[in-house]
């Protein structure tokens, strides 16, 4: 037999080193940097799709579909607070910059969230007149970069939310590349055109809960104890850091697993740092349990929320209310299909596209050049956004009513069971078929 | 002159008289007795008042304030100033850590010394400290002055951005990225002035100004050590 004839095996690639690894590696050696990119962790990770409802049979009667009512108001910053914020739905916006999205976009939000009935949230760089004007409830992020921080746009919020961490880089800071400083990004930022901006990792003037209580206190004082204060952290030790913002005063606790979206930050990061967002809920709710504030102390929880389901999941589960954002861009027009030859050109696709801190964004959301920016209609996009979020509660209340709920926030771990044995472990759910939650039951 | 005692009031009903003040408010005079060291105290300040605040206060006295002229006759906690957009705040003791965190104007005087952190992330404030300041003051500093009279703790100005900095005494060590500059004329007149402002006797020639060098202004990975 010649060499010729001899059978040969298919050709194998290592799983060690797929071609994803090994196009990481050719860059690392060609550019000598790690990479930075937004949005949140792309990893398959336990998530809300892994639940499911039980619904209604003999032993629990559902509501009558559009008939019978079905609440879905919510009340946030009940706790100290004079002027809770009052929401139509437990949907709420996460905060995203001016700076790292357009005007354009930030005014989208506004519209998109009002006309729904929530609110939105600044991000780092500070609040602009017309994010203040476009959104009827606006919660103003307090961050350890505190650009554009200030009093008179403080006591223009509706709530201040203290940022210690978010779910993509719990423990890290951020950075807006210097193409997107723009002269107004500049200007609010006092910082020089061009220069890459870094954000802290670390409030400035304070270290630690105790601290934190006294700060809180500051902001109370400067507010008049109006306004609600949230503290929001990432998804690292929920349990404790939970516990911990509740010791400090905060009203509202927001909780960010690590598929919630950040403007840039090193892919290692957003991948390899942080809890999935399914893992976090249950530890911080018995956090707020344990200390007889669940339901006073409200816990908003984000990371990867993208249907009624995961609402309704979401809040099963205890969280008072979700807050999106990376899906509040995809509403608004991010990674659209019908953009797929200008990703191509920018070497991704539709879908994929997560370069946000470059400013080239062809959807006209990331990005401050000024021919990009206004290809967003903010009134066309704000729309899409309130169409989206009236989707999202039409469908919790579905299964809200499915589950015999007059109230959405009356929905309970109880009606709940979980496709695996991961999401049963993390979301404290029994196993589909059985009554076993791993590591709280026996099989 | 309006007299609160913080043993008879509390600091929120303080805070709020202070805080109603207007533009063209009479009551522009106040003085506060026994602070005993609590937090918060004449924070959120929005008009041209007069506030002598007589004895030691806790973390950021005088926080945000717009406008107003506070003189502390004792030592303060952390943060006095923090975030200060205008106005004039005096302390005639001692500062705490952080001192004028992240200031976007208006003048802070320190008699006495300031603890580690003086100035952190200052963004157009400026600050006179007459004794000592403590390690990784002015870092991320992006504008404003900070001017210290006597001796610089270690890691002075890292990671500045366009923050000045003048020094008359030792500096145990620079942080990275901030080197020591030319001391021209212009920076002269800017040191003069603050000096004078804030009642410092001091000699213009006998400071040394440190500023950003710029390298680390966009990332280079030929600079990662200095990260």
């Amino acid at each position: 037999m010649t060499n010729q004839n001899i059978p040969m095996t298919t050709p194998v690639k290592p799983w060690t080193f797929d071609d994803y690894t090994n196009s990481y590696i050719r860059r690392a050696a060609s550019t000598g940097i790690y990479d930075i990119r937004g949005g949140g962790a792309k990893r398959r990770v336990p998530h809300f799709d892994d639940l499911l409802f039980l619904g209604a049979s003999m032993s629990r009667y559902p509501l009558e579909g559009y008939r019978e009512k079905c609440d879905t108001k919510v009340k946030l910053g009940t706790r100290f607070a004079k002027n809770p914020i009052e929401l139509d739905i437990p949907i709420t916006i996460a905060g995203m910059s001016f700076g790292a999205l357009s005007g354009q976009a930030k005014e989208a939000i506004g519209r998109g969230a009002s006309a729904a009935g929530t609110s939105t949230t600044t991000g780092d760089g500070g609040m602009t007149p017309e994010e203040r004007g476009h959104s009827s409830k606006l919660v103003y992020q307090y961050l350890p970069s505190r650009y554009g921080m200030n009093p008179d746009d403080l006591r223009k919020a509706d709530a201040i939310e203290i940022v210690v961490g978010q779910g993509a880089k719990p423990g890290g800071g951020g950075m807006l590349l210097g193409q997107k400083i723009s002269d107004r990004v500049a200007e609010m930022r006092n910082l020089p055109k061009g220069i890459d901006q870094r954000s802290a990792c670390r409030h400035p003037d304070w270290t630690g809960p105790d601290d934190l209580e006294i700060k809180i206190l500051e902001l109370r004082e400067i507010t008049g104890w109006r306004i609600p204060i949230y503290v929001k952290i990432g998804g690292a030790r929920p349990y404790f850091d939970t516990t911990l913002a509740i010791k400090a005063g905060a009203d509202v606790v927001v909780l960010d697993g690590m598929q919630g979206g950040t403007a840039a930050t090193q892919d290692v990061f957003i991948e390899h740092v942080g809890q999935p967002t399914l893992a976090c809920i249950r530890p911080a709710v018995r956090a707020l349990q344990e200390l007889g504030m669940h339901r006073k102390v409200q816990l908003v929880l984000s990371g990867g929320i993208r249907t009624g389901a995961d609402v309704a999941k979401a809040l099963a589960l205890g969280a008072d209310a979700v807050s999106i954002g990376t899906a509040a861009l995809i509403a608004l027009g991010d990674n659209d299909p019908k953009l797929e030859n200008e990703y191509n050109e920018l070497g991704t696709t539709a879908g994929a596209y997560d370069d946000w801190h470059e400013g080239r964004d062809p959807a006209g959301i990331t990005t401050q050049d000024p021919e990009l920016s206004a290809r967003l209609d903010p009134k066309t996009a704000g729309r899409r956004l309130e169409n989206y979020l009236k989707v999202m509660t039409l469908e919790a209340q579905t299964i809200a009513r499915a589950c015999g709920k007059n109230h959405i926030l009356n929905l309970e771990p109880e009606d709940l069971c979980a496709l695996t044995i991961e999401a049963a472990a993390m979301a404290e759910i029994p196993l589909s078929g059985t009554t076993w939650i791993p590591g709280k039951t026996e099989m | 002159m309006e007299t609160i005692d913080l043993t008879t009031c509390t600091l929120r009903e303080l805070n709020d008289r202070l805080q109603r003040q207007s533009e063209v408010t009479n009551e522009n005079q106040w003085e506060v007795l026994n602070p005993k060291g609590a937090h918060a105290i004449a924070v959120g300040l929005n008009a041209p008042l007069e506030v002598l605040i007589k004895g030691s206060t806790g973390y950021y006295c005088a926080g945000m304030n717009q406008k107003a002229e506070i003189i502390v006759q004792g030592s303060v906690g952390p943060g006095v100033c923090e975030n200060m957009m205008s106005g004039s705040v005096c302390i005639e003791g001692d500062a705490s850590q952080y001192a004028g965190a992240t200031g976007q104007g208006g003048l802070l005087t320190i008699k006495g010394n300031a603890a580690s952190r003086c100035g952190i992330s200052m963004k157009g404030i400026n600050i006179v400290v007459y004794g000592n300041i403590g390690h990784m003051s002015a870092f991320m500093g992006q504008s404003g002055n900070l001017v210290v009279l006597g001796d610089a703790g270690d890691a002075l100005g890292d990671s500045l951005y366009e923050a000045r900095l003048f020094v008359r005494g030792k500096v145990s060590s620079l942080g990275a990225d901030c080197i020591e500059k030319e001391m021209k004329q212009k920076h002269l007149d800017i040191l003069q002035d603050l000096l004078t402002k804030s009642g410092a006797d001091a000699d213009v020639r006998d400071f040394k100004r440190y500023g950003s060098a710029r390298k680390l202004y966009n990332f280079d990975i030929d600079n990662a050590g200095d990260y």
